[in-house]
């Protein structure tokens, strides 16, 4: 048993020193006590950071043994851990989200006694594939990483498809995991069965890098070095294994410990000639169309494209990786089906290029047939071809394109855009002004297509519809700061909505892995919590029940944000696979219910939410109840508190 | 039979010979046994309860005269599967056409306050 010393040192105080960030520190000594760290500062401290005996003393534990103690059952020196806390702090990480592990014990102490659960603060997860879809959700809105802390062997596993989805996505994903790999000093039972040789081995796949160290320096330098991989485009996934006797071995006197400088990478962006070469062919076109997926990450992102379309009054279909695009913006559109008037294509970090210019019709002779024009210029710009691993397909089918530029699309749209600006003659600049007419007059009746495929699409029936759930909700909301966390409900709200911040939408799970909506919602709500934005939430149903202990999550950490579950009752998409199996071989077409719907019994999310300690509304089965439930709804939000409520809806 | 063919068959279904069609008259069905026919063989998984679409075509109200219908379910040419009569009987999908014509007709969007408040 560890027993407690004494303490004179103000608390206030320790906190300044702690709460340093991106400083280089050195640790060393008999003690383990850190310095400054003098040419290596990557960012000048606030503060000085204190010794470990002062800070130890401080927050009132003991891993600094007495000079009487020979107690062998006490840590020898400083903890390990408390070595690695100071390297996750030293790179300004928010948020740890994890499932408790007893390979991750000796940091998981760290956290929370030396590093007093603040900066990063731990997010109890009941699951660690929602620990990861949290870190994803979480980084497309704050736009900077978190740690997803799994348990060796088991929890990593667990979290496997939550890493395919951060690595589909483009998602840069910290993943820790701890693992005893000295078989002399692991614990027998249990702790072995959940040791490995090589943990990153089950996911090295869709990882962008990993690494096992064998000594802290080791780790200080491997997380710098994985962050700084992680944050270079194309973001993605890495992982660093927690080894467990690193953890929980003091430090060694007289080890010299040193956190290497960090600095943020600079994304690679495309290079000048081949950029005026793709001004001249978008300046002389008659129909360019830009098609983005995740291109814009930040609002000067968003910005640039907004300024290459209009210099070009170009057609933006927004494929909703990212919210790349306004919404409302007359250029703007969905769907691939306007590429095919098109004479050039820019593609903007696309992940399909070749799903984006063909159409494939899943039927028994698999037809595919090109979208585009013969002849039409094909343009791409994006990281994709940068990192790439061979095993999983993510990468969609090969397509050839006239220029290829392997750059960062955010970072290219500046030049590009200059690019474009001094190609434009005056003959040119006349016949782009025509095409923005045309776009202006389609822009206004699309506006009232949409009001009324919104009546047709069964406004007043019951169970609701996805456009009068939008719709309704749409004047709740309009006036405040609000942003959309979950799914897109089928493009209503991306048709009804006016999305005009680059916030407002992050995009889908990428590797379409169902179970990532509510984890990952409740992600991008905590990183939006400290906006004070209002976060909604249309959450499937089955991606619930996946780990509805996301739900729990958020009123434990009193996450505020507007749950509505699009409650349809069905794995919906499989259905009509059934239908088209039962087709092909002229077999009874009544059966497809079995194993695809959610129903005897139905699920009460009302009471669901309620068991967790989340306010539950409904289930509301009628339109005419939507708007006092989701009055009261976002009451609740208002006032910091998550809220979950049921709505009984069409199938899609 | 080819895709050629097969689009042949069907625009001729939708299209060329809809003289000839508009003559025929859909066979006799049931609304209410449409209805449940509906529900029983899925179709409501893709065109909503009330037949409204999204994602799959909209089918009611005004549903396609029942030739270019049956031809349709018959030889899809798209992502919807075919439906031959023997998954599908011919009086089941009389019996839903039956049932889509019963549909009334969709709400006058200007008449809907909340409507204009969208997309601006």
């Amino acid at each position: 048993m560890k027993k407690n010393v004494s303490s004179t040192v103000d608390r206030r105080k320790f906190l300044a020193g702690v709460a340093v960030a991106g400083a280089a520190v050195t640790a060393e000594g008999a003690r383990g006590a850190i310095l400054p760290g003098g040419e290596e500062t990557a960012r000048a401290p606030s503060a000085t950071r204190p010794s470990t005996v002062l800070a130890q003393a401080e927050i009132s534990t003991r891993s600094v043994p007495g000079p009487a103690d020979g107690n062998p059952n006490l840590t020898k020196g400083r903890p390990g851990s408390d070595f690695m806390l100071d390297v996750i702090k030293s790179l300004d990480i928010d948020y740890v989200f994890t499932n408790p592990a007893s390979s991750c014990r000796g940091l998981h102490d760290s956290i929370i006694t030396y590093g007093d659960n603040k900066k990063p603060e731990l997010l109890t997860c009941m699951h660690e594939e929602s620990a990861t879809a949290m870190a994803h959700g979480y980084f497309k809105v704050a736009g900077k990483p978190a740690i997803a802390m799994c348990h060796g062997t088991v929890g990593l596993q667990h979290a496997t498809m939550g890493i395919y989805n951060a690595w589909c996505d483009r998602a840069p994903v910290i993943l820790m995991t701890g693992n005893s790999r000295d078989a002399n000093t692991r614990r027998p039972g249990v702790p072995t069965t959940h040791s490995v040789q090589d943990p990153a081995a089950m996911i090295r796949d869709f990882l962008k890098w990993d690494d096992n160290p064998a000594s802290l320096q080791h780790f200080a330098e491997s997380l710098v070095r994985a962050y700084r991989i992680a944050m270079t485009p194309p973001h993605e996934p890495v992982l660093i294994v927690l080894d467990t006797d690193l953890q929980e071995q003091g430090i060694p006197d007289g080890a010299p410990l040193r956190i290497p400088k960090f600095s943020v990478p600079v994304p690679p962006a495309g290079e000048p000639n081949a950029l005026r070469e793709i001004a001249r062919l978008l300046v002389n076109a008659d129909r360019p169309v830009i098609v983005a997926d995740r291109c814009a990450r930040t609002e000067a992102g968003l910005k640039s494209l907004v300024q290459l379309a209009e210099l070009l009054n170009a057609t933006v279909i927004d494929q909703g990786g990212r919210m790349n695009f306004p919404n409302l913006h007359p250029l703007y559109a969905r769907g691939s089906g306007g590429v095919a008037q098109a004479d050039v294509v820019l593609g903007l970090e696309l992940t399909d290029f070749f799903g984006t210019v063909n159409e494939f019709i899943d039927n028994t002779e698999a037809q595919q047939s090109s979208r585009i024009k013969p002849g039409a210029k094909l343009i791409s710009i994006g990281t994709g071809d940068v990192f790439i691993h061979a095993n999983f397909q993510d990468f969609q089918r090969y397509q050839p394109v006239d220029i290829s530029i392997a750059a960062d699309g955010e970072a290219t749209l500046p030049s590009l855009v200059e690019a474009v600006r001094t190609e434009i003659t005056p003959a040119r600049r006349a016949v782009i002004e025509k095409r923005g007419q045309a776009a202006q007059a389609a822009y206004v009746q699309s506006k009232q297509q949409m009001r009324a495929a919104a009546a047709a699409a069964a406004w007043d029936a019951s169970p609701v519809s996805s456009a009068r759930l939008c719709a309704e909700l749409w004047p709740l909301i309009r006036n405040e700061d609000w942003a959309l966390v979950g799914r897109a409900l089928g493009g209503w709200p991306q048709r009804m909505w006016n999305f005009d911040k680059h916030y407002q939408h992050a995009g889908g799970s990428g590797g379409a892995g169902v179970g990532y909506n509510l984890p990952s919602a409740v992600g991008a709500a905590l990183a939006h919590k400290e906006h004070g934005r209002l976060a909604i939430n249309i959450q499937p149903d089955g991606d619930c029940m996946y780990a509805p202990g996301a739900i729990w999550t958020s009123a434990h950490h009193k996450i505020p944000m507007l749950t509505i579950m699009n409650n349809n009752r069905a794995y919906h998409q499989e259905v009509m696979h059934l239908q088209r199996m039962a087709a092909w071989r002229q077999r009874r077409m009544d059966r497809w219910h079995i194993a695809t719907t959610i129903r005897d019994p139905y699920v009460s999310f009302a009471k669901l939410a309620d068991a967790m300690g989340v306010a539950g509304i409904g289930p509301i089965e009628t339109p005419a109840d939507l708007a006092p439930a989701l009055k009261k709804g976002l009451d609740i939000v208002k006032r910091g508190e998550p809220v979950v409520i049921d709505v009984v809806m069409q199938p899609r | 039979m080819t895709r050629f063919a097969m689009l042949s068959s069907i625009l001729a279904g939708l299209f060329c010979s809809s003289a000839t069609f508009a003559a025929q008259a859909p066979p006799p069905g049931d609304a209410e046994r449409g209805k449940a026919a509906f529900l029983r063989y899925g179709c409501y998984t893709c065109h909503g309860y009330d037949a409204q679409g999204v994602p799959g075509r909209k089918l009611a109200p005004n549903p396609l005269a029942w030739p270019a219908f049956s031809s349709f379910v018959r030889t899809s040419p798209g992502e919807m599967p075919t439906f031959t009569p023997q998954v599908l009987p011919d009086q089941d999908l009389a019996d839903i056409h039956a049932y889509l014509r019963s549909k009334p007709p969709t709400p006058n969007p200007a008449t809907i306050p909340l409507l204009q408040e969208l997309g601006r």
